[in-house]
């Protein structure tokens, strides 16, 4: 067992964790953070999209320990301070981005990391940069529709 | 996942030291290693992260070769403005793994559909180890296998620049890795053509296609060959035909965007 420590979404956590411990587990396990959803687990689908250290990475295919010492953000990290959706979270809800919702948390994280890189992004560029993040029930349409609104929002 | 120890040293020898112990294994960005051991393909006793020592970090450029530490990740390739080669890894997977994923640990595994094993191939680069300088024309050694002896550590890749280069990807849709990628090099002593993904020994030379190109470098001067389907990959995604046909086509398109 190892012990590590890190923030998510600002606080300090700490736990202890087998090697094999995979970093979406250990948010969901031990810190109870259950919005970092696994759909696949085996790196696919980008249900377990999560920030580290500022950037996307995809929390069933990183180990908590390589996590040690770092910064996460999660989807519970997202919201703004009052509780009330993001200007992502809220283009999503408005522009029906989302059908099941299995694959929101990954979607509003890859669009988060898209958006900070990129302010004004092509159709195109969102399409690429959600190639690691699967939806099954949208056909993309409604998720483009909202990135592009977000984008315009956060201009 | 069998349970494995875990240690992040931060000098190469500690690395090496820490390799030394009885099935252990190098984790670099983990994108292929870690879905491995969850199938149990693979079981270490202990897994060492490279990531975490800075002499395999960073990039440098001098006297015509860029070189790369080994633990650059993809996305760091991508953004520094290296023509084909930044073009190729931001191609790589997903956002989300060109984060991770690093070119040392891409060359180590020699996955057969990789993209970086091309472009190290057609420019001749040097792969340099803890211990050694191996020959990208020596590096690569069949399907996930290389020249690395057991506990070696990538350290940096030395890429010659060349005067003109192209990588073209023919893109497996689901998991993004090449169906076919070939890369065309032109290097000061002639154009090197390399191809990823069709053959069932890995990345290899297309020597027929560099000697009509070093004689007249056109996509029409590959016009007359063909490639054999014999020893191509086969798969759902592809027949050997299929293949050979697009080693053809990727090498004239290369060729013509070179």
């Amino acid at each position: 067992m190892s012990s590590i420590s890190m923030t998510v979404n600002g606080k300090t956590v700490s736990g202890e964790v087998e090697g094999r411990t995979l970093l979406s587990q250990f948010l969901r396990e031990d810190l109870l953070l259950t919005g970092t959803h696994i759909g696949c687990d085996t790196s696919q689908c980008g249900a377990c999209s999560v920030h580290v250290d500022g950037k996307l990475v995809k929390g069933c295919t990183m180990l908590a320990v390589e996590a040690d010492g770092a910064a996460v953000t999660t989807i519970e990290g997202m919201a703004n301070e009052d509780g009330s959706l993001s200007i992502i979270q809220a283009a999503f809800q408005e522009h029906h981005g989302l059908q099941c919702g299995f694959c929101t948390p990954g979607m509003v994280m890859a669009t988060d990391s898209l958006l900070k890189s990129n302010s004004d992004p092509s159709e195109a560029e969102i399409r690429k940069h959600l190639s690691g993040n699967i939806c099954r029930c949208t056909g993309y349409h409604n998720i483009i529709k909202s990135i592009q609104a977000a984008a315009s929002q956060l201009g | 996942m069998h349970n494995f120890d875990f240690e992040k040293p931060s000098t190469v020898a500690d690395a090496v030291a820490a390799l030394a112990s009885e099935d252990a294994q190098a984790l670099a960005g983990g994108q292929t290693l870690i879905p491995t051991l969850k199938q149990r393909l693979a079981a270490p006793s202990k897994l060492v992260s490279l990531t975490g020592i800075a002499d395999l970090q960073g990039i440098s450029h001098s006297d015509g070769v860029l070189t790369i530490g080994a633990a650059t990740t993809h996305v760091e390739v991508a953004a520094g403005g290296y023509g084909s080669l930044s073009v190729l890894a931001g191609n790589i997977g997903d956002p989300a793994v060109r984060n991770r994923g690093t070119i040392g640990g891409s060359l180590a595994n020699n996955d057969p559909s990789a993209d970086y094993p091309a472009a190290v191939l057609a420019t001749g680069a040097t792969i340099n180890t803890n211990a050694r300088s191996i020959k990208a024309d020596d590096f690569f050694d069949g399907i996930f296998t290389t020249a690395l002896e057991e506990g070696e550590i990538i350290t940096s890749v030395a890429f010659p620049i060349p005067e003109a280069s192209c990588y073209e990807k023919f893109e497996q849709p689901a998991s993004r890795f090449a169906l076919v990628g070939v890369c065309v090099a032109k290097m000061a002593g002639g154009v090197r053509v390399a191809v990823t993904g069709a053959s069932e020994e890995g990345v290899h030379r297309w020597r027929e296609a560099e000697t009509a190109l070093n004689a007249n470098f056109s996509a029409d001067a590959i016009a007359d060959l063909s490639v054999s389907a014999d020893g191509l990959i086969s798969d759902l995604h592809g027949t050997p035909k299929y293949r050979a046909n697009l080693v053809k086509v990727l090498t004239a398109r290369a060729v013509a965007n070179c």
